[in-house]
């Protein structure tokens, strides 16, 4: 398309999968056409994690992202969102680092609660196999975390909403 | 977790179930109900309101098709109703775009540094 005489990657968009595996486990799987090192760098380095992760098409910003990619190490990422009264933190541990290959952290901003993330990178060919698993200490916390993104965790939304409906005399009844 | 923060900002779900959610009570029941199903009983107890109180948001929330309630003897249990279920649903393809959204990103950024490799990568570097 443009005139460097390179011929660009046709961008045909590879498949997003995600699936619920097990009573405790969702997965998310993604080819990309790059070797796995290019793709572990992009998931390893804040500079780059930050450009991606959070998707402009979901209103957020990311106000901060701390990685130290390393056993042991933590991460902490902060969002905000125009509609959201308080920004809010993300924050685990890297359990497993394994360069170009594999990446385990916890989820420990929802406490007992929380998934342990495995991502693993397999290279085929020119292309690299992301697979992501969450795995849940419980089929109670999955379902739990799957209700509050559905109903429960509106709430901030919703308190809003009741006040707007009490405003507006809509609402038909109060507590 | 993250997809929850993005997702409870990012899309408005302004359905039937909406007047029924739009109480912190009857949102605290569904919460609860997701743990574990309960009797009214249960319920009234568990948020300090009296049996009719509770009975009366039990039943908004029935009416929504968010809870099912089932009466054996002299209990009457309630569970998520099958609208729930669609939400599971809902909320797996929420996730999935999420992710979808994210790796479409995640593209541009692998382009990236292939084309930046590929120029290193000939400057006898190796």
């Amino acid at each position: 398309m443009d005139a460097r005489g390179r011929s660009e990657p046709t961008l045909m968009k590879n498949r997003t999968t995600l699936e619920r595996t097990s009573e405790r486990e969702l997965v998310v799987t993604r080819t990309f056409n790059a070797p796995a090192r290019i793709v572990f760098e992009a998931w390893t380095r804040p500079e780059l994690f930050k450009r991606w992760w959070v998707p402009k098409s979901f209103g957020l910003s990311l106000l901060s992202c701390e990685m130290d990619v390393r056993v042991g190490g933590t991460y902490r990422l902060v969002f905000s969102h125009p509609a959201s009264p308080e920004p809010m933190a993300f924050f685990g541990r890297y359990n497993e680092v394994m360069p170009h290959s594999r990446l385990v952290w916890t989820n420990d901003e929802g406490g007992e609660d929380g998934a342990v993330t495995t991502v693993t990178f397999e290279e085929r060919g020119a292309e690299t196999l992301v697979v992501m698993r969450d795995l849940y200490p419980s089929k109670e916390a999955l379902d739990a975390a799957i209700a509050s993104g559905s109903t429960g965790g509106f709430s901030e939304t919703f308190e809003q909403l009741d006040v707007l409906l009490v405003n507006s005399g809509a609402s038909a009844e109060r507590p | 977790m993250i997809l929850n923060y993005m997702v409870q900002y990012s899309t408005s779900r302004l359905d039937a179930s909406f007047a029924a959610l739009s109480d912190a009570t009857r949102r605290g029941v569904l919460e609860q109900l997701g743990r574990a199903d309960a009797s009214i009983t249960d319920l009234a107890e568990k948020f300090d309101l009296t049996l009719t109180g509770m009975k009366k948001h039990v039943g908004v929330l029935e009416q929504a098709g968010l809870v099912t309630t089932e009466k054996v003897g002299r209990v009457r249990t309630c569970r998520l109703g099958p609208r729930r279920l669609e939400e599971e649903t809902a909320w797996i393809a929420r996730y999935r775009q999420l992710w979808e959204a994210r790796f479409d990103e995640l593209d541009k950024v692998v382009e990236e540094l292939k084309a930046k490799e590929r120029v290193h990568g000939r400057k006898g570097k190796k």
